[in-house]
């Protein structure tokens, strides 16, 4: 980036003039040789991350052509449009223009369906990266700051598809409506005022559609804007992980080259990502509001739920008993003024699991951190079998969404399997709670078996399928023993012990440090160490038949 | 209304405008009368009863009881009325193969003459809802009013789109395509199981004939948008993107980090 | 969880040794060679893979074709059929379009652009010098401020800073009316007619059989200009008639159902969606939204789900008419609970 007013530089293609042009008043020539040759790393799972760049993009293309056509109004009409099953029927001006999006508008329905699917894409796909970043350790130093960032994009999604989803003014919609009013009359001493003044009075009024709209559109997709732009820049600050493997260390970075083929790849994913959401939006209907009707107070459809992303909270509010062992869970409390009404059978529902699971997503960097005492930087990721107790940990919590999303889906469970509604609400209970304890215990037991399974594998090679008879008549089966590359991969991790107590300055183990302790022996006591050169030797030293056989007894004795 | 004036001058407006006025007329009159009045014109022959009180012994009174009086295994079927026993028998819900929560859909067992007989001797034993009319089943009724009377009085039981939904305790309400539209006049004015009952003074024949047009209409139209996952709602939207969307992706990925041979 | 494969005893100082067993660890053989591809080697796989390419972008032509097909050649009439095949062909057209380029992108990317992995080396984040720097600029700046030596300025300017935004938040205070008792009231009233949901006719007692259940609200409210939804919100009412030795009526109720035939609110008390599943033969109301219970024969006490309180029940009497009307009003606030409640 010269700052001489006065170029000396003559280009000599036109590509070279349009560079220079812009070079010499913006000079992007730096940024271009920064980043046009940047590596970035090369695998599937790290894809996700786009998913989520370019279904927003195809939310604010989709979305900006609704907005031509939709009207966010709550005022009284009369639908007249082209589908016959509601002609003449009450509306409000939101459902009819959206009605007319659907029936009357060339390319609106698809317009629509694209926009609706996109949107479960986004969140979705949100979702898997995230899980993607906490299973391979993505989220420690020094991205810990990216992570909270992604997880206030991922919170900015779900207002986002929340505001959208209540938008059309359907039957549906509606009645989501009224459960959130319901939700926010239940919070002691400002829940009556909040409600009033989002609703612009008693519930439905005629405000919310165009608040919500605004939200929808303006201050919410801003805000994910702003978020993605921090999210990216740091992206670029960091670089990109890597997977573990021949010739990568926390040093280095091994991938492609942006130019060209990164960049190519990116590109046209973009364009893949485009066509698979217009095949879904081709064949398969999304929110058919012309099924559930206009809103009205006193209709209500069977299999009323939210989308995928909020569907937890409504499956923790259809859990929650209203009485528990005869005991009422709402309260009427004297109070010097009067009497007032807490709620707890619909606050804890609709705070506690959705608090349980932010503050546990949020806080994970740190607590990983406080538990391990590592404090280096980490650009290597970890296979998730080679972090037990954190793929378990994250199976936990990817349980607890699951059975509350099906708590939110227990009418469906219970026609679809032909079973009791109220036994699918008792299951579903239970598994609330032992649902994320079974899910760690047993994906912690999974990854040590395959930890194990790696170790074999490389100081005995792979099992070939292939018997042979030795001299004095016993059969083995011939291991093909693996390259120094592929034994690296699986040998080369770390893998972290339980650390005692640190005293402290004055010779104290305090109580927290204790505690701490405790927890490292609960992430780290039942490891599996990664094979060393001597095993391998050793494994290797025995007679070169044996080294073919399975002994892993023995092996431990060796290993240390 | 500019389409409207447009047309005007068809020559089939003037048919249209008879028969609206016709219709029109018809409903008024409808109105007047009350309730129940939907008595099917079928009579049914004394011959009829006794052959299907031969019936009833043979195959029902296990459980309803002689002269369908009633049992601890199952309710009196006095009064219960003709429309009843064909929705019933006619659905293959009767005879019910075991107790359960509910009587299931099924294989009819009886034919539509066998079925005849039967609702002729139960209609013979007192007094209830006759067969419906045909005019009410021909499914040229205002869909758009059947919509809103379906709204608000099936769909939370039914779902919006008519695929069923759950009730308590295993019950359930089932889905309403491919059943027959007498079948479904006659479940709104019995109240088969645990079905609220639908009389003529709650429903008018002419409404029952809209929710039946309606019902014919979606049926008919399928979903403009493709297929319709069930017409779940949201939750098999969420399944579906879940796991083929997400798969589709996938497999896109896979194939977009992977080197060529 | 307590056995230890490896043989390792829990709890060994293993992170104050990290770094000093790089001796037992494996060496890093380094990136493993190149492997070239066949369009690398062969000129004919090269020359088909571009082949491929531009077939990929020739069927990207022909979607995007096929969606002006279908924008254009498609006439929709009032039937479903046309706009679903419209819709298929334009999301068809379009996955067309996009795929084509996508994948033709992609795959020109793998096939023939370069595909050696390169390795970069990573920067440090910071410098030690740089950060030295940047707390000395920052200490300089907050020393010239003097914001220290001066706490007059500085706690004023906490205070200033700490009421600023209260406005922002009173602004919103206009947002809607305060609920004064609006919760607390419906429409009904002595003498206010049961009327249908929708059509608003009214309902003779002996309209309603064993076994019925009306969808109700309060006469007039059809007739609302303004706030009709409001006032249907709080009033609808289901109305069923059950044997009457069923009803266990409470002391002070008795007479609150006519001959077997009680009102209940269709709100539900939990969050508010219309407990509108009648089983006529349990008895039983069920919420479609959080599966609430209700049993009929107990006035509407919660028997399973996230409810609490009981539906309110709607007084009814038969006017000289022979119609249905509401004693009074409800006799509590209906709907979800709030604080103010009580």
């Amino acid at each position: 980036m010269s700052a001489a007013t006065e170029s000396t530089y003559t280009p000599a293609t036109a590509t070279g003039r349009i560079t220079n042009f812009v070079d010499q008043r913006v000079g992007g020539s730096g940024i271009l040789r920064e980043f046009g040759r940047k590596v970035f790393p090369d695998h599937w799972s790290f894809m996700f991350g786009e998913v989520a760049l370019y279904t927003f993009v195809i939310l604010l293309l989709s979305g900006t052509f609704l907005t031509f056509f939709f009207d966010p109004s709550m005022a009284e009409s009369t639908y007249n449009g082209s589908y016959v099953p509601l002609k003449g029927v009450d509306m409000s001006v939101a459902m009819n223009s959206t009605l007319n999006i659907s029936f009357d508008v060339r390319g609106g329905l698809f317009m629509r369906q694209v926009h609706h699917w996109s949107a479960l894409l986004f969140t979705a796909s949100i979702a898997v990266h995230m899980l993607r970043v906490f299973f391979t350790g993505a989220f420690r130093k020094p991205r810990e700051l990216n992570w909270v960032v992604g997880g206030v994009l991922l919170i900015l999604s779900l207002a986002d598809g929340f505001t959208g989803y209540s938008l059309p003014d359907d039957l549906l919609s509606g009645n989501g409506l009224r459960i959130i009013q319901g939700v926010i009359s239940s919070i002691p001493v400002i829940g009556t005022y909040i409600s009033f003044f989002l609703f612009g009075g008693e519930f439905p009024g005629t405000a919310i559609i165009g608040r919500l709209y605004v939200l929808h559109i303006l201050l919410v997709p801003a805000m994910i804007l702003l978020m993605i732009a921090i999210h990216l820049f740091m992206v670029v600050v960091h670089k990109h992980t890597q997977y573990p493997g021949p010739g990568r260390n926390d040093r280095n970075v091994v991938g492609y080259p942006l130019g060209p083929v990164y960049a190519a790849k990116a590109g046209g994913f973009f364009f893949i990502i485009f066509g698979v959401i217009a095949l879904m939006a081709a064949f398969f209907t999304i929110n058919p509001i012309w099924n559930y009707g206009p809103y009205d107070p006193s209709p209500i459809s069977a299999g009323t739920q939210p989308d995928w992303y909020i569907g937890w909270v409504d499956g923790a509010l259809r859990l929650m008993p209203g009485w528990l062992l005869g005991i009422p869970l709402e309260w009427n409390i004297p109070l010097p003024w009067g009497v007032n009404t807490l709620s707890l059978n619909v606050l804890l529902p609709a705070l506690v699991p959705a608090g349980i699971v932010f503050t546990v997503l949020f806080a994970y960097p740190w607590i990983e951190r406080w538990v391990t005492k590592d404090d280096r930087e980490h650009h290597v990721l970890d296979r998730p079998r080679n972090a037990p107790t954190r793929t378990a940990i994250g199976m936990a919590g990817f349980t607890f969404y699951c059975v509350l999303w099906a708590a939110a889906s227990s009418d469906l469970i219970a026609t679809h399997f032909h079973v009791s509604l109220n036994d699918v609400i008792y299951w579903l209970r239970a598994l609330f709670f032992i649902g994320p304890i079974i899910a760690f215990t047993v994906t912690k037991r999974i990854a040590l078996a395959l930890q194990r399974k790696d170790r074999e594998i490389a100081l005995h090679g792979r099992e070939t399928g292939r018997i042979v008879r030795l001299p004095h008549g016993e059969y083995q089966e011939v291991h093909a023993q693996l390259d120094d590359y592929k034994r690296y991969k699986l040998v080369g991790y770390e893998s972290p012990e339980p650390s005692d107590g640190v005293p402290n300055g004055n010779g104290v183990v305090t109580k927290q440090e204790r505690r701490r302790a405790m927890i490292s022996r609960l992430f780290f006591e039942d490891r599996v160490a990664p094979a060393t050169p001597a095993e391998l030797e050793a494994a290797h030293a025995h007679a070169p038949v044996h080294e073919q056989i399975e002994e892993p007894e023995r092996l431990k004795e060796v290993s240390h | 209304m500019k389409a409207l004036s447009q047309r005007r001058r068809h020559p089939l407006a003037a048919v249209a405008l008879l028969l609206m006025g016709l219709m029109l007329t018809g409903g008024l009159y409808a109105v007047a009368t009350t309730v129940n009045k939907a008595k099917a014109d079928t009579t049914y022959s004394a011959d009829d009863a006794h052959e299907g009180g031969k019936l009833f012994v043979a195959n029902c009174a296990t459980c309803h009881g002689m002269g369908a009086s009633g049992s601890p295994d199952g309710p009196s079927l006095v009064g219960v009325g003709a429309a009843a026993v064909d929705f019933q028998v006619g659905t293959g819900r009767m005879p019910m193969q075991l107790q359960g929560p509910q009587a299931q859909q099924k294989p009819k067992q009886f034919n539509d003459e066998q079925t005849r007989q039967l609702a002729a001797y139960v209609a013979s034993l007192g007094a209830g809802p006759a067969v419906p009319e045909e005019k009410y089943l021909d499914g040229q009724g205002d869909a758009a009013n059947g919509g809103v009377l379906f709204r608000v009085n099936c769909a939370m039981c039914h779902n919006a789109a008519a695929a069923g939904g759950a009730l308590t305790r295993g019950k359930f309400a089932p889905a309403l395509a491919g059943v027959a539209n007498s079948h479904v006049y006659e479940a709104m004015i019995t109240g088969p199981q645990n079905m609220p009952v639908f009389n003529d003074a709650n429903i008018t024949p002419e409404g029952k004939r809209d929710i039946i047009t309606f019902l014919d209409t979606i049926e008919a139209n399928g979903s403009p948008g493709g297929a319709d996952l069930g017409s779940l709602g949201p939750v098999s939207e969420g399944l579906f993107i879940w796991i083929a969307g997400l798969g589709v992706v996938i497999a896109f990925t896979i194939w977009l980090t992977s080197r060529t041979s | 969880m307590g056995d230890h494969s490896d043989g390792i005893p829990a709890g060994s100082d293993a992170v104050a040794k990290a770094g000093l067993h790089d001796v037992e660890k494996f060496q890093d053989p380094g990136l493993p060679p190149h492997r070239l591809r066949l369009a690398d080697t062969d000129p004919w796989a090269a020359k088909r893979a571009e082949r491929q390419v531009a077939i990929l972008f020739g069927i990207s032509v022909v979607g995007t074709l096929l969606f002006f097909f279908g924008y254009f050649f498609i006439r929709l009439d009032d039937t479903i059929g046309t706009l679903r095949i419209q819709n298929m062909l334009l999301g068809l057209g379009t996955a067309f379009a996009m795929l084509g380029i996508g994948t033709g992108i992609v795959h020109w990317a793998r096939a023939l652009m370069p595909d050696h992995e390169v390795s970069e080396e990573r920067h440090e984040l910071r410098s030690e010098a740089d950060r030295v720097a940047a707390e000395k600029i920052v200490g300089d700046i907050i020393e010239e401020t003097g914001i220290k030596r001066r706490p007059l300025i500085r706690n004023t300017l906490l205070g200033a800073v700490a009421l600023a935004p209260f406005p922002a938040i009173v602004m919103f205070r206009d947002l809607g009316p305060l609920p004064a008792d609006a919760l607390r009231h419906t429409m009904w009233d002595k003498g206010t007619r049961l009327v249908r949901d929708p059509t608003g006719t009214p309902i003779r007692a002996s309209d309603v059989t064993l076994g019925s259940a009306f969808h109700v609200i309060p006469d007039g409210l059809n007739n609302l200009h303004e706030g009709k939804l409001e006032e249907k919100a709080k009033a609808v009412v289901l109305l069923m008639r059950l044997d009457p030795s069923l009803l266990n009526p409470s002391k002070g109720r008795e007479d609150w159902s006519y001959n077997g035939i009680v009102a209940y609110s269709k709100i539900c008390t939990h969050v508010g969606c219309p407990v509108a599943l009648y089983e006529q033969q349990t008895h039983h109301l069920l919420c479609p939204c959080h599966q609430s219970t209700f049993d009929l024969t107990q006035e509407c006490k919660v028997i399973f789900g996230p409810a609490k309180r009981p539906l309110p029940q709607l007084p009814i009497a038969v006017d000289s008419e022979g119609y249905l009307v509401a004693q009074s009003d409800f006799h509590e606030p209906v709907g979800p609970s709030f604080w103010e409640r009580g």
